[in-house]
């Protein structure tokens, strides 16, 4: 007789359960305001990415094109995958004696595994994060960046 | 002639004097043959495309995404665009596989629910063939199925597709019991096996509530049972995509893997609309026996309309099915068979035999 | 396998075959090749076969700087890259005998315990796939895209931080991180309710999981299975509580054991582990003390000679870390003990006589991160 009892119960547990599952998507069904998809390429005007975004590294530069890269190469050591090759030059200074300034900041975003070592370690600050994101190109050569801008120049007693 | 939506037989009758007018009988004959044909090819086409895509936006508001919406307004056009790129796939030779059989296998699956669609009435007098035996009919045909699964699974010389196909043959020849069993309640409430008739017989209210409780219990059993027997959710032992990769259509294709794909919605269709004619009156509006201005307004909705609603709610039921619940695995898929279906059924058809004889139905 | 397929047909044994599962197979999530031998459904034996992601981690780990070497750390179990991050910096930290500031410590073990829920929300939405309810899936990266919110926010990055840093973190706290903290328990409090709704209460999924993959406690440990999996088996294994390390001392929670040795029973360990993250990020989130992120460190880490031995408590069981120095500014030798790999070992032990379909139910309550395995 206890197994009879058990067969029904059993049947009606099951069922139970099976409806409060369904209730759940069907919930979910008739609540359209609950999707959460963002329509990317739609929404691009609008999207809007947190300020820290990891979207590759850039060197900033103010109005005036200047930086405050001075070319020590503390990020080409930092580093973990060589993605940063820092080609310093020499010119002359203010005071006649040569001084080491940066000639390419050159930055392979297709090795750079976004550790952030090269930003948090460089003394002057030079460097941050850009918001773009979409890296995709036909030929892997434009992953290789030039970070500091045509015709820019370090900052006044940045050093 | 006269075209009237709630009753198709005078529009038949006018294109087979028509026919017969201009043409010897037996040219008229095939030529309605061929109408037909033609008719439930493109009938089969667009109602296949449509369900891609009412499962796809289903799924997708079940599970808060917005589903295709690429493709034309909404994403209407997603399943033709699919459907093109499938058309353009490289159908992929099989090393070592019998060559006929799985060639063969898409169209035994596909031709055997296109053999059933044709007992279905779609609306008064829209109806291919009126069987006096229908329901035998579709339960025989709808079977053959799983024969293109076996052969494909068999032939596709992969183990995966194998235990698919051995799967699927095990699970049909257990369910298609209770799918006839509860169809079997029906009739012996009905007192037919003809389509025509049996909706007919629900001008006054439909058989789920004129049989009430067995009438319930049957059509909850056909539920389970018809959407095991489509291979769906959470029934889908035999492609289960998450043990057996694809199952029985692991190594197929392009058109042919469509083929497969088409038949399994088709089938959903097909299992709906015998659930929709047999329990819920098929085209038959929603009569109460007595309200005769309600009855009227009902009227007034064309058949085919009631048609579509029932049979779409049957499917958007058999999609929550599919996209709540986990997998069964195949020995607890035969329990539920063998040890509550059955017995339920059975002594389901025992009540209901009690009932018809005591006049206890309404 | 090369030797089961070159043996005549007589030897092998009747009836049996074998199947590949993997690499790539849609239960495995990933590249793992399980070679398992049949007889009708049932599973007779099978051989993992491991080392397709094999990206030989420690031997780069070798050539690396202590500070670069753990944005390595975050690609081996990347589902707990914070873990894994803050196993090497507790490592560095103890050689060094560096006393990091509190705030610190609050930080990573907040990060840590959002790191397991997010991992265990995406085990739970594959281990719904897997046993074919595909709804699962997307209702678990739902809930998950609010934990990737709060990282991105504060660390830059979504998946692989590499937010800690010896001595601290990378960067302070964003402003918005305990405000959004809040609104991530607050909600998901709520859809977890789903989870048990649609999952773990319904006789389907009850049916699939228990008495299935029996795992006894003598078992768990000689395999060393750690971690949710061997709780489940009533193992007292957490090192959280165990051996606790940053905040985990002073916080109050409870490790979850069940004692059911099952599939469903690793499935209840992790529904509750989420609740206990839970329960641990809110007793933290209100009383993060003010102070600098990281303690000062020299610019060149160099660890003392000698032998170093890590294990934290990662998303799926006992992360060890050893390493090996001898004084210079990289590691001699590092060696990972990661979960997954002991986790694997007993696949084969508890899959016998089961099926197909529990093969890949047990595999799914395991909770194996490919990469982590191989490495």
């Amino acid at each position: 007789m206890n197994s009879f009892l058990k067969y029904f119960t059993d049947i009606f547990h099951g069922v139970k359960s099976l409806l409060t599952g369904m209730s759940v998507t069907g919930r979910y069904f008739f609540s359209p305001g609950q999707i959460v998809t963002q329509q990317y390429p739609e929404n691009r005007k609008t999207l809007q990415m947190f300020e820290r975004f990891k979207g590759e590294v850039i060197m900033l530069h103010d109005s005036n094109n200047q930086h405050s890269c001075n070319g020590c190469g503390i990020c080409e050591n930092n580093c973990p995958n060589g993605s940063i090759e820092v080609i310093a030059a020499r010119v002359p200074g203010e005071d006649g004696k040569p001084k080491r300034i940066i000639d390419r900041h050159i930055y392979h975003l297709g090795m750079c595994t976004f550790c952030g070592l090269c930003v948090k370690n460089c003394p002057s600050n030079a460097l941050g994060y850009g918001q773009k994101f979409e890296h995709a190109v036909f030929d892997r050569a434009r992953l290789t960046k030039v970070l500091n801008q045509p015709g820019s120049s370090i900052i006044k007693g940045v050093e | 002639m006269t075209f009237n939506i709630y009753d198709f037989t005078s529009f038949n009758q006018w294109i087979d004097k028509g026919l017969n007018s201009i043409m010897s009988p037996t040219w008229a004959l095939v030529t309605e043959w061929v109408i037909i044909g033609v008719v439930f090819l493109l009938f089969y086409a667009v109602v296949g495309l449509f369900l891609v895509y009412a499962e796809r936006k289903v799924c997708a508001f079940m599970q808060n995404r917005v589903g295709p919406n690429r493709v034309g307004p909404y994403g209407i056009f997603q399943t033709i665009a699919d459907f093109i790129k499938l058309l353009m796939k490289e159908l992929v030779y099989i090393k070592d596989s019998d060559k006929l059989l799985f060639n063969i296998a898409p169209f035994i699956v596909i031709i055997a629910s296109f053999m059933a669609l044709s007992a279905v009435p779609f609306a008064k007098g829209l109806h291919a063939i009126d069987f006096d035996i229908g329901i035998l009919y579709v339960i025989a045909v709808s079977s053959l199925g799983v024969v293109g699964i076996l052969l494909a699974g068999w032939s596709s010389n992969n183990k995966y597709s194998l235990i698919g196909a051995i799967r699927s043959g095990a699970q049909i020849v257990s369910y298609e019991l209770s799918v006839g069993l509860s169809l079997l309640t029906i009739i012996v409430l009905a007192g037919t096996m003809q389509f025509s008739e049996i909706v007919e017989m629900q001008r006054n209210g439909w058989f789920i509530f004129k049989g009430h409780i067995p009438a319930v219990i049957a059509f909850v059993i056909f539920l389970i049972a018809s959407t095991a027997e489509t291979n769906r959710g959470p029934f889908d032992l035999a492609e289960a995509e998450s043990e057996l990769t694809a199952g029985f259509h692991t190594e197929y294709s392009g058109i042919k893997f469509a083929f497969f794909f088409l038949a399994e919605y088709m089938n959903m269709f097909l299992v709906a609309s015998i659930a929709a004619t047999v329990f819920w009156g098929g085209w038959m509006p929603f009569h109460i026996s007595g309200w005769e201005g309600f009855n009227h307004i009902m009227d007034y909705i064309p058949p085919f309309v009631w048609y579509v609603g029932k049979t779409g709610f049957i499917i958007w039921l058999m999609m929550l099915f599919k996209w709540t619940f986990p997998r069964l695995r195949i020995d607890q898929l035969l329990t539920l068979e063998w040890k509550y279906l059955l017995p339920i059924n059975l002594v389901n058809i025992l009540v209901m035999a009690f009932l018809v004889l005591m006049h206890w139905h309404f | 396998m090369k030797e089961i397929i070159n043996l005549p047909v007589s030897k092998i044994e009747e009836e049996e075959y074998h199947i590949n599962m993997g690499p790539q197979h849609p239960s495995t999530h990933g590249v793992l090749r399980l070679v398992v031998s049949l007889q009708g459904e049932m599973v007779k034996s099978l051989k993992p076969h491991c080392g397709y992601i094999h990206r030989g981690i420690e031997k780069m780990c070798e050539k690396d700087t202590y500070p670069q070497l753990i944005h390595l750390t975050d690609r081996i179990d990347y589902l707990s890259a914070h873990i894994n991050n803050h196993a090497v910096c507790l490592l560095v930290e103890k050689a060094l005998e560096i006393e990091v500031p509190e705030r610190v410590k609050y930080i990573r073990t907040i990060m840590d315990e959002l790191a397991r829920i997010q991992s265990h929300q995406l085990w739970w939405s594959s281990f719904g796939m897997d046993l074919g309810g595909l709804t699962c899936f997307f209702y678990g990266l739902r809930d998950r895209e609010m934990i990737l919110d709060i990282w991105e926010e504060t660390t830059g990055s979504r998946f692989l931080q590499s937010y800690n840093c010896p001595g601290g973190v990378m960067q302070d706290l964003h402003p918005n991180f305990q405000k959004r903290v809040h609104a991530f328990i607050k909600t998901f409090k709520k859809k977890i309710k789903d989870y048990d709704r649609i999952l773990s209460g319904n006789v389907i999924f009850e049916q699939r999981s228990q008495g299935v993959g029996m795992l006894s406690k003598e078992d768990a440990i000689s395999y060393g299975v750690t971690g949710p999996s061997g709780r489940g088996s009533g193992w007292s294994c957490d090192i959280r509580k165990n051996e606790p390390y940053s905040m985990y001392g002073q916080v109050q929670f409870n490790e979850v054991l069940r004692y059911g040795c099952d599939t469903y029973s690793r499935y209840m360990v992790r529904m509750q582990e989420m609740h206990e993250s839970m329960n641990i990020i809110e007793q933290l989130i209100d009383n993060i003390p003010a102070g600098d992120y990281s303690a000062k460190m020299k610019a060149v880490i160099k660890l003392p000679a000698g032998e170093y031995y890590q294990k934290v408590e990662s998303a799926r069981g006992e992360l060890g870390l050893y390493v090996v120095s001898d004084g210079n500014k990289t590691p001699y030798r590092m060696k990972f003990r990661t979960p997954s790999f002991s986790n694997l070992s007993v696949l084969d032990h508890i899959s016998r006589g089961m099926k197909i379909a529990d093969l890949v139910a047990i595999g799914a309550s395991l909770d194996l991160v490919i990469p982590d395995i191989d490495r």
